[in-house]
């Protein structure tokens, strides 16, 4: 039990700072210092301090939105395991629950975008829709790939097992491989990175989640870019848990192992935002179909 | 070995979708002769390839897949001058979700089909079907002449596929008449995309339409 | 004496495409057909299986059939195209339709195809190999594409681009499907039989074939070799092929390439015979000829050119067969009379359609009238066919249809039996109102327009009037030699008298 409350702790404490080294690394390609390592947090402190400001066309909807977010998106975390180390609360069947907390999070951003009235946040909710009912087909097939492959239907045993096996030592081949590349592209869409959406840019026209909590501040921003970061940190640990093939008799280094491959994730991406241009939105869909196909080929490749 | 040939199935079917998907007619030339060379690679898997000629026809018929008929293709387009662009019927993220469909679909239909005991992967069966679909879906779903003759070796890759698998012990002169058939009939589509493209100025083939009931 | 027949039309072919044009084509044509159909007609007296070379060709009572049919197609073919190829038709020629000049292609070239052609053909009936009869089928859609094209202009390049990709895509299905066939022989192979894809160890062996295999190789041949037999829906390229090739092509195609088809598919049934599922493979073939019919009668009500019309009654016929085919007992016997009935009447109709082309310059019914009066010959063969496709008593082709209604009855398939009779009733409506509409009328387009010809040499009615009057002999007598041949070669499709 102290290990599952460790990784809920860590993952609350150190999840900004997967961000961080990401931007860090996108620094170092571009040649630049960087912001300082800790620099998450010390936005979040500042978003915290100040005060919001509500317009007067927003209903509740608005308000109650970046709560529900932190909160769903808290609720996937109870379920989240890392490698070896099993979730808070597992249960049978937790792997839909994640999904529908993931997607529960983004009923909310979507609709309080949509209750701002904005023409900018109404197209941001718009893309943010059209992506993620692909992304989503990726990642539940995929799920269903894995608990199929490994005949057990919650996300702990399923990760476990995984990471047991590992995708290159498993002798069915490369299922593994082919649901752990389809939730690279998953992540990357749903948390807004490069290829997808770009978290950096500033024309409200190209944006798609940041355009979004365009009219959001204070705590209520500080709890959205906190989600944001707790979310990286869900399915970044669904995808070491999957593609990761380490494994420690013990719980502890198997814990270090797990957080060392999600800061090996997090430099990864750093690394696909420095080298790839972002695509053309009508080339996205094209990419989460990829993914898609990606994860049926896993089931089929199981079920055969 | 099993995960060296489930991963080279998987390749397999990773190209078709990329011939699916794929919207400049390089890329499809690309895919078919890798498709072929992977194939061949099949054939290196030991699975009771014990006489030398069937490596020499193997590597002969690879060599002719990957390597001339891919430059006939090729020539094909330098010389009719065709556009790059594949002009598709259907939208390529609309081929590529019809994909996973006929992959679904390849999947069900290859379930009462068992291997032979023999050392060969039951995936194998689907995977055939499935190219053998894609091929048939890029003949139609695909405007040009030269798509079409794509479409078409895909569907060779299938059946050598297949070939190269099980029916290996087959005679040799079977399989040079095999060969060489698919050879004249990939050399008889070129002379006639040449007659084509002179007759109508291009080879869209939805030029092609005046005679229907 | 097999290699014989192949050789003769292969080694004639060859000579045909070194030796530019000129009159020694036109007689080498006739010349090496007429030796080909003399061999094959030699073949019917000496014991069978009169000659193998490697197992691989044989001639059992099957491929003399056929092969008999295909042999004395190609010699009618052989004399009427002395007409068609006359120096006369090396100017270019005035399309009907849109106005401008066209070419034919070389004679040299022509008549190598055809030779080429009739080779592919010999070996599809005589081969007992499963390979080597898909590669002998695939030799005639080669073989035959280009004389298609005989006609350089677009339409009939658009016919021969369709027929290529759509037989060769076809065959690559039935190409798959022998590679199953293959492998349903593992079984059989891990008990140390010696297996391979001779039809007679096959057929021996049968009973020890994996039984999913077995189906579904039936089925990819069925879907591949059905494509080129015409089998609706996969028939497409057979109305344009049919209407834009040449018209001695037309008779080849009709008359003798869409029986190769159907023997293909004919060894394979036999084969689910023997292996215990032959009721899966009839109710296929049922399904398929039945759709056929129904398809071509549906379209043959609304055509009005009359090429485009004999190629849908081809589908038609075609259905007949499979449907005979699929009763099995007499129906079988009834459908393999229907494949020569067919093929007699077929090629002369096309033949005499030629005729009516040439004089005419016009495909459309509307425009051919008063036939009797203008082309008194080619006009009565052309009325007299008509009236034997659609299955009129004198001819041969109602004995077959009535034998294959006789199958149907008899096997209590009443559904059956009613799309069947439906089907023929309309094509029968359908052809006659062609029948009427251009025997009298009058002729619109007549006076043959500057481009006819205009009269009608002997040749050119010669040929078509043989072939008329062998349906009609049939209809009236049937020799017993080609009734038990017709009886030997139903014995393995279960059929029986």
């Amino acid at each position: 039990m102290i290990f599952p409350m460790l990784h809920v702790f860590l993952a609350l404490i150190a999840s900004p700072l997967l961000l961080s080294v990401i931007n860090r690394t996108k620094a170092f390609f571009g040649g630049r210092t960087g912001a300082p390592i800790l620099q998450p947090y010390l936005d979040i402190a500042k978003l915290l301090r100040k005060g919001t400001v509500y317009s007067r066309t927003t209903t509740w909807i608005f308000r109650a939105a970046p709560s529900v977010e932190l909160a769903s998106v808290m609720a996937a975390l109870a379920v989240t395991p890392l490698g070896a180390i099993p979730a808070l609360l597992p249960f049978q069947g937790d792997l839909v629950f994640l999904a529908y907390s993931l997607g529960l999070m983004r009923f909310f951003t979507v609709s309080a975008a949509l209750d701002t009235g904005s023409a900018f946040c109404g197209m941001g909710a718009s893309r943010e829709v059209q992506f993620s009912a692909l992304a989503e087909v990726a990642l539940l097939v995929g799920l269903a790939a894995a608990a199929c492959l490994f005949r057990v239907f919650s996300l702990t045993d399923i990760c476990r097992q995984a990471w047991a096996a590992g995708p290159v030592s498993w002798e069915g081949g490369g299922t593994l491989l082919l649901v752990a590349a389809s939730f690279l592209v998953v992540l990357l869409a749903e948390n807004s990175r490069i290829p997808v959406d770009d978290p950096n840019t500033h024309l409200e026209l190209t944006m798609i989640h940041e355009v979004m909590i365009l009219d959001h501040g204070g705590p209520d921003l500080a709890f959205i870019e906190y989600a944001a970061a707790l979310k990286f940190w869900i399915l970044g640990s669904l995808l070491v848990s999957l593609a990761l093939p380490l494994r420690f008799a013990d719980p502890l280094p198997d814990l270090a192992a797990g957080l060392i491959g999600l800061f090996f994730l997090a430099v990864t991406v750093g690394v696909i935002e420095s080298v790839m241009a972002r695509l053309k939105l009508v080339r996205v869909p094209q990419l989460l179909v990829v993914a898609g196909v990606l994860s049926f080929l896993a089931l089929f490749d199981v079920m055969r | 070995m099993q995960s060296f040939l489930d991963i080279l199935m998987i390749l397999l079917v990773l190209l078709n979708f990329r011939l699916l998907g794929a919207s400049q007619l390089g890329t499809c030339v690309h895919s078919v002769a890798f498709q072929a060379v992977i194939i061949g690679l099949l054939a290196l898997l030991p699975h009771g390839l014990a006489p030398s000629w069937t490596w020499l026809m193997v590597g002969a018929v690879t060599l002719v897949k990957a390597v001339v008929l891919p430059g006939l293709v090729r020539r094909a387009m330098r010389e009719t001058g065709v556009m790059q662009e594949l002009e598709p019927f259907l939208g390529y993220t609309v081929s590529v979700i019809l994909g996973v469909g006929l992959l679904a679909a390849s999947f069900l239909v290859a379930r009462p089909l068992r291997v032979p005991a023999g050392g060969m992967t039951q995936v194998l069966v689907p995977v055939t079907i499935f190219t053998m679909l894609t091929g048939l879906y890029l003949i139609i779903a695909r405007r040009k002449a030269i798509t079409q003759v794509l479409g078409f070796l895909v569907m060779e890759n299938s059946i050598y596929l297949f070939g190269v698998a099980f029916a290996v012990e087959e005679s040799w002169l079977v399989q040079a008449g095999v060969l060489l058939d698919v050879f004249a009939a990939v050399f008889v589509m070129g002379i006639m995309i040449y007659h084509i493209n002179r007759e109508f100025d291009n080879i869209d083939t939805d030029r092609l339409s005046d005679l229907k009931d | 004496m097999i290699w014989a027949l192949i050789l003769i039309p292969t080694l004639a072919g060859a000579a045909a495409f070194m030796v530019p044009s000129g009159r020694f084509v036109r007689v080498l044509l006739p010349v090496s057909a007429a030796a080909h159909f003399g061999m094959v007609m030699a073949a019917w007296t000496l014991p069978l299986p009169f000659s193998a070379a490697f197992d691989w060709l044989a001639a059992d009572a099957l491929s003399l059939l056929f092969l008999s049919v295909a042999s004395g197609l190609f010699l009618a073919v052989a004399i009427y195209a002395i007409f068609y190829l006359g120096p006369s038709r090396k100017r270019p020629i005035k399309d009907y339709l849109e106005g401008y000049q066209f070419a034919d292609r070389s004679d040299s070239v022509f008549v190598g195809c055809l030779l080429l052609f009739l080779a592919a053909m010999t070996v599809v009936c005589l081969a007992r190999h499963m390979g080597v009869l898909w590669v002998a089928v695939e030799a005639t859609t080669l073989a035959s594409a280009p004389l298609i094209y005989h006609h350089r202009h677009h339409r009939s390049l658009e016919a021969a681009w369709k027929y290529l990709l759509i037989c060769s895509v076809g065959i690559s299905l039935a190409l798959l499907g022998n590679f199953f066939l293959a492998v349903s022989t593992a079984a059989a192979s891990a008990q140390g039989r010696e297996m391979s894809l001779l039809t007679p160890l096959l057929m021996k062996n049968a009973a020890l074939l994996s039984p999913e295999w077995l189906k579904a190789a039936f089925l990819l041949m069925l879907v591949g070799y059905g494509t080129k037999m015409g089998l609706a829906p996969m028939h497409s390229w057979l109305p344009d092929a049919h209407s834009e090739a040449p018209s001695p092509v037309s008779a080849l195609l009709s008359g003798a390439l869409l029986n190769c088809a159907f023997l293909a598919i004919l060894r394979m049934q036999a084969l689910m015979e023997a292996a215990g599922l032959g009721a899966f493979g009839r109710e296929r073939l049922i399904f398929f000829g039945l759709l056929s019919m129904a398809w071509a009668a549906m379209l043959l009500v609304s055509q009005t050119d009359y090429k485009r019309m004999l190629a849908y009654s081809s589908v038609e016929h075609v259905g007949v067969m499979a449907v005979g085919v699929g009763l099995g007992g007499i129906a079988a016997v009834g459908a393999l009379f229907h494949a020569v009935n067919h093929s007699l009447v077929k090629a002369a109709l096309f033949l005499a359609a030629g005729n009516i082309l040439a004089a005419m310059r016009s495909k459309d019914i509307h425009d051919v009238g008063g036939l009797l009066k203008a082309l008194p010959a080619s006009g009565a063969l052309w009325i007299a066919g008509l009236f034997a496709v659609t299955g009129s008593p004198p001819f041969g082709l109602f004995s077959s249809e009535l034998l294959i209604l006789k199958g149907a009855l008899l096997s209590g398939r009443f559904v059956v039996t009613g799309i069947y009779l439906a089907a023929l009733a309309l094509a029968f409506a359908a052809i006659l109102r062609v029948a009427l509409k251009t025997a009298y009328g009058s002729p619109r387009a007549a006076e043959a327009g500057p481009g006819g010809s205009g009269r009608e040499t002997f040749f050119a009615v010669a040929a078509p009037a043989a072939l008329l009057t062998g349906v009609l002999i049939l209809g009236l007598w049937l020799p017993p030699a080609l009734w038990r041949l017709l009886g030997e070669a139903a014995a393995a499709l279960g059929g029986s008298f």
